[in-house]
């Protein structure tokens, strides 16, 4: 076992670092009050700036604009990142899983074609996969293609559509073949948001942002062409997608929450309980202790799985853990520092008195969606029983 | 940067494993527990041939001079085979003391004996009202002599030398020597077996070395919590097997979800604490700035997950999980027991939070 990073990794991370010191923006800039389309360019500027220093897509081979970063050169990215709160990629579907889901299985001229806008951000991809009907059960998906002489004739509905409003293309997946069994008859596409038949609708979430949407198709006409992989196979071409960036997009999760509960701890420093402060009662030593415990435990869990793949080439169980360990995680770590600020809280950004600019009260009501987004908990488990541990499936 | 096992370490491991599953199987276990000290002279020697009685003692001393990774995965075998007797108080308490804190004669008066298999030790730290804190303890020793009392001493009744953690020093007694009194006391857990020590003007060899103790303790603590993860390792295979062929309205019982989901925590309980385990070890082997809140970590997660882990083992094996003829309480009594060893986890939050909240040293 060796903690150090290598030579070389310790050269990929004072190259970013040192390029971040001089291009990474005040967060401060990318303002939760701000209206969603403002901060929206805001992201969408920060991912040209990253593409400009050759720092977007890193992961992609080198041949289609990337570095062909190993899987540690990604964990340091994502760590570095979060290090200096760096904002996401206004492109992180397009960047994180369709550019890989359209390297692995598309056409030449679909390479050509999509991926430099994916990487310079010019034209922002949103995913269309679940649906009202289809969540966990996503092979139930009831999104209906149907071939008419050039072009696939697209109806239906799609739900959770992240950045939705914001984008240009979607890479969808729907029912081709009705006739097989529900896995068999899929088909993913690629399709232009601007095409007649398409209607977005944001998804007002208990945030009051909307990161999600609804999309309506009606009578969509959607070029063969844009079919990635094979026709009625398209199942294997969206399980492709969902398993790209294997994780490592959690190291910089990880960074976050270790900067959320060091600044808890800052703040028990200044916030009294019964004319002491906070950090000298008992009960709440007890539960920043065990939140500190436990993001630690989750950046063990994440470096004995990217050790894994990086010598096997295949993620090891405990892989499986990382979602239902950082999600639950979250909303321990929000409801500690919910107990540790009392009645401020609850406090907005827009409340003179609000600690951290809202970031608490925002950050406990978005913690709730993360046992629900990305796969449920129940899920998870339910991955973890059949596909690790062996037992029979339940559904 | 690896995080993992290298060659070396996991031929260890697996021939721990194999090792223990020959010359330990559950029948050996039970026998042990029936018996007065849960001690068997000829598994000793067995244990001492394969070089695990001197696993971090240096070949100087007739070891084998491995780390704190080796000794830990070594524990987490011994622990998934619910290993009996003093293997643990000897190697990872007594050892590692004297490891950390003796000279090099009492290196090769105390520890050289333990590595060759010729005797046995542990260490007695615990005082009537103590509990496993340092600061609490009042024992000192008079004209070179030790008197009072120590409580919760595992395997002392088989040990040849006791290590004795005073108030401001470290010392050695030899068990056999006279005004020393070691009598059992009745704990839950049956494969280890623990007593009081009762020390009266009893003739003491202090070791010079007592700014050792801090790191000594934290390998005993991080050895404890992977012989717990073995523990947990072996809980979370027996359940998940029974839950795979115990039939219930005419399906096993792992289909049903609330099984399932029981056992799918079962194994990230297993898996994080393993995680923290392994991380306090390679923190202790490196030295590293963090070293001690990784052990603490590691005991607080163990501590609350091995329980957590033995309620679901036991849940999901209904009424069968709580007969005596079913091995699972044999496991979860030694759970509990290791729970508040070396202390428990509102302990180490608490040291935690001394080294993280505080900032100051644990």
């Amino acid at each position: 076992m060796d903690l150090n990073l290598s030579p070389e990794e310790k050269r990929f991370r004072d190259e970013l670092r040192a390029w971040l010191e001089q291009h990474a923006p005040n967060h401060r800039e990318h303002r939760r009050d701000a209206s969603m389309e403002q901060q929206f360019a805001f992201l969408r500027s920060w991912q040209k700036t990253l593409y400009d220093g050759g720092w977007a897509g890193i992961s992609w081979p080198r041949e289609y604009g990337g570095r062909g970063a190993s899987l540690m050169q990604q964990v340091i990215f994502w760590q570095e990142l979060a290090r200096v709160s760096a904002p996401p990629m206004a492109n992180v579907i397009g960047l994180g899983m369709v550019g890989p889901t359209i390297i692995a299985f598309g056409t030449e001229a679909q390479k050509a074609r999509f991926l430099p806008g994916i990487l310079s951000a010019d034209e922002i991809w949103c995913q269309g996969f679940s649906e009202p009907n289809a969540g966990s059960d996503l092979a139930g998906l009831q999104s209906d293609g149907r071939l008419d002489g050039e072009h696939f004739v697209v109806n239906g509905q799609k739900v959770w559509t992240s950045y939705g409003w914001a984008a240009d293309w979607c890479e969808l997946v729907v029912r081709t073949d009705p006739a097989v069994p529900k896995h068999k008859g899929l088909t993913v596409m690629l399709v232009d948001m601007k095409s007649p038949g398409i209607e977005v609708r944001p998804l007002r979430q208990m945030t009051g942002e909307s990161e999600f949407s609804e999309v309506f198709f009606r009578d969509v006409r959607v070029p063969v062409a844009n079919v990635v992989g094979k026709v009625n196979q398209g199942w294997d071409v969206s399980i492709g997608t969902l398993m790209h960036e294997r994780g490592t997009l959690g190291a910089g999760m990880q960074v976050t929450y270790q900067r959320n509960i060091e600044r808890l701890i800052e703040l028990s420093r200044t916030i009294e309980r019964g004319g002491r402060p906070a950090a000298e009662d008992p009960l709440i030593r007890q539960k920043l202790a065990q939140c500190y415990a436990e993001v630690q435990i989750m950046r063990a869990n994440q470096m004995r799985a990217f050790s894994r793949i990086s010598s096997t080439g295949v993620p090891g169980p405990e892989g499986s853990i990382q979602k239902i360990f950082w999600s639950e995680l979250n909303q321990r770590l929000q409801q500690v520092a919910q107990e540790l600020l009392g009645p401020y809280g609850q406090l907005e950004a827009a409340d003179r008195h609000a600690i951290d600019h809202g970031a608490w009260s925002y950050g406990y009501l978005r913690a709730r969606g993360n046992t629900i987004e990305a796969g449920t908990s129940e899920i998870q488990r339910n991955i973890i029983g059949h596909f690790v541990l062996g037992l029979p499936r339940s559904y | 940067m690896h995080f993992g096992l290298n060659e070396n370490q996991a031929i260890l491991r697996d021939s721990a494993r194999e090792f223990f599953a020959g010359e330990c199987p559950m029948a050996f276990v039970r026998r042990a527990a029936e018996s007065a000290t849960a001690f068997d002279l000829q598994l000793w020697t067995k244990l001492a041939a394969q070089g695990y009685t001197g696993i971090i003692v240096d070949e100087a001393h007739g070891g084998v001079g491995l780390g704190v990774v080796e000794l830990v995965l070594l524990m987490e075998e011994a622990g998934r085979a619910l290993l009996p007797g003093p293997l643990f108080a000897t190697v990872a308490m007594a050892g590692a003391v004297l490891d950390s804190c003796a000279n090099p004669t009492h290196q090769q008066q105390f520890l050289a004996p333990i590595a060759h298999g010729d005797a046995r030790s542990t260490l007695a730290f615990v005082e009537p009202t103590s509990g496993w804190d340092r600061s609490a303890l009042r024992l000192t020793a008079k004209n070179g002599r030790l008197s009072g009392e120590k409580l919760f001493v595992p395997d002392a009744g088989v040990a040849d030398t006791i290590v004795i953690v005073a108030r401001d020093d470290v010392y050695v007694v030899d068990a056999k020597a006279s005004g020393v009194s070691i009598t059992p006391m009745a704990g839950m857990d049956v494969t280890r077996k623990l007593y009081a020590v009762s020390l009266t003007e009893v003739a003491a060899e202090k070791l010079d070395a007592v700014a050792g103790l801090d790191r000594a303790l934290d390998i005993a603590i991080t050895a404890l919590a992977a012989e717990m993860v073995g523990g947990m390792q072996r809980m979370l295979d027996v359940t998940v097997d029974y839950a795979k062929t115990r039939k219930q309205f005419g399906k096993p019982i792992g289909s049903f979800q609330a099984v399932q989901h029981q056992c799918a925590d079962m194994y990230l309980e297993t898996e994080s604490a393993r995680s923290a385990v392994y991380y306090a070890a390679v923190a202790l082997q490196e030295g590293a700035a963090d070293a001690s809140a990784a052990v603490s970590i590691a005991k607080l997660y163990a501590s609350d997950a091995c329980r957590t882990v033995g309620n679901r083992a036991i849940q999901i094996h209904g009424g069968m999980g709580f007969t005596w003829e079913n091995d699972l309480h044999l496991y979860y009594r030694r759970a509990k027991a290791s729970e508040t060893m070396l202390g428990d986890a509102t302990f180490h939050r608490e040291r935690l939070a001394r080294l993280v909240v505080d900032g100051r040293p644990a």
